[in-house]
């Protein structure tokens, strides 16, 4: 019980390097590849500690998200909130998928997250052109084996509970 | 639920903003938050130049100081002859009683390298209202018209590029005066002209300057060049493409423009161009 909020700046570490590597200029082509860097981040934290990382945070990680990129405030905030939510939802049967079926699972919510992003900008009428919009779900699927991998080792490091 | 709350709040504040500017003061709030992080996420490319520039050879170093002198001998040469033609047309104003005056102050600003949204064109500088700097101010860069700022934090602000599909100018054609609206495209090499009649007198290699209309962005900054029309018979409109003048892409410092037709300046404000030790540093050849 007196360990029970360990590790609280090992997760506001994390989030802060998702949210640079969501600002650090790319080159050009590889700008469209840029993993949702945010909201995987928040998906393994919401998988292993719900009780600790939850909409709440999550709506507010979309909301800075949202001032950095100059988006309708709300916008992120409301795809990353509905990400928390259903990883919760969720969280025990994914924590013992495979990880080939997890990262499966996580370009499927990242698709649903830029769904809602193209919704809102849709409706503002500025809809996403081509189809490399969608890219970020591929990357962030090829990329999520290691970064489970590299938070759980750190998770354990330093027994964030 | 809580998650029904969490979805409601921000339905609400995507409608308020989208709608009306109340949710400003918030955004400028938070981006006192962010603009620390968008800071770091800019420093390794500030490293990069910083290094890149320390390790210049002696040769490079004057040949570029050999260069700059040349151009500034062209430059100033070409001052002068301004300066005797802005007197001439203020005398001729005022034979006409027309006192319109193109002086404007000006403050030059650097952009973060960081990536923003996909798909929109904005970018991040590093002044902002602590500055003075206003919404909906014009930014402009050595070749014409950037674009505007939407939104002012205290030491960062967002612009709008030309190039953003919501974006649009009052423009003319500088050879004509014709005046119609330049609209972004969302592609960042090219600008439309809307509303324009098939059988409109313009020429491919056409200057495009903004008007001054809207009183939005000051007149007679170069904002493209004409360089496609398709006049399809069977359409209303002819199609008019046009090449932004301004950097859109490459630019690392900007200015920004206070109009003399703006809103004043808040008076306890102090542009370092008003500090004469400090403008000649910069070189800038802006005057009050």
């Amino acid at each position: 019980m007196l360990n029970k909020n360990t590790g609280g700046w090992i997760l506001f570490i994390s989030l802060l390097i998702a949210f640079l590597l969501t600002a650090l200029p790319l080159p050009h082509w590889a700008d469209d590849w840029r993993p949702a860097w945010v909201a995987m981040v928040l998906i393994y934290w919401c998988m292993a500690l719900p009780e600790r990382i939850g909409i709440g945070i999550a709506w507010c990680m979309g909301l800075l998200l949202d001032v950095q990129q100059g988006a309708l405030l709300g916008q992120n905030a409301l795809g990353l909130a509905l990400i928390a939510y259903f990883v919760i939802q969720i969280h025990k049967r994914f924590r013992l998928f495979p990880l080939v079926q997890q990262s499966c699972l996580v370009g499927f919510i990242i698709i649903f997250y830029l769904l809602i992003s193209s919704w809102v900008t849709g409706i503002m009428g500025i809809p996403p052109k081509t189809w490399t919009y969608w890219m970020p779900a591929i990357s962030s699927m090829v990329l999520w084996p290691w970064l489970f991998v590299i938070l759980r080792d750190i998770r354990r490091q330093y027994n964030v509970t | 639920m809580r998650i029904v709350a969490f979805i409601l709040a921000s339905l609400i504040m995507m409608t308020v903003d989208h709608r009306q500017g109340h949710l400003e003061r918030v955004r400028s709030v938070l981006t006192v938050f962010v603009y620390p992080l968008q800071y770091v996420a800019n420093l390794p490319v500030t490293v990069i130049n910083w290094v890149s520039e320390s390790l210049t050879t002696r040769a490079g170093l004057v040949k570029e100081n050999t260069r700059l002198r040349e151009e500034q001998l062209i430059l100033s040469s070409k001052v002068q002859k301004f300066e005797i033609l802005e007197a001439e047309n203020e005398r001729l104003r005022e034979m006409l009683k027309s006192s319109e005056k193109l002086d404007e102050r000006v403050l030059i600003a650097e952009l973060l390298a960081i990536d923003l949204q996909p798909f929109r064109h904005q970018i991040v500088i590093n002044k902002g209202r602590r500055e003075g700097v206003y919404e909906g101010q014009p930014i402009v860069d050595a070749n014409g018209v950037m674009g505007q700022v939407v939104h002012v934090g205290p030491f960062s602000s967002t612009v709008l590029l030309l190039t953003d599909p919501i974006h649009a100018i009052p423009v003319r054609i500088n050879r004509n005066g014709l005046r119609s609206v330049a609209v972004g495209t969302g592609q960042s090499h090219v600008l439309q002209l809307e509303h324009l009649p098939n059988n409109v007198d313009i020429k491919e290699g056409d200057l495009v300057v903004s008007s001054g209309l809207g009183s939005r962005f000051p007149p007679g900054y170069p904002v493209g060049i004409v360089y496609n029309i398709s006049r399809v018979p069977g359409e209303p409109f002819a199609k008019v493409s046009i090449l932004p003048s301004a950097q859109l892409e490459k630019s690392r410092e900007v200015l920004l423009v206070w109009p003399k037709l703006s809103p004043e300046l808040p008076s306890n404000f102090e542009s370092p161009l008003d500090d004469p030790n400090l403008l000649d540093d910069l070189d800038v050849s802006a005057r009050q």
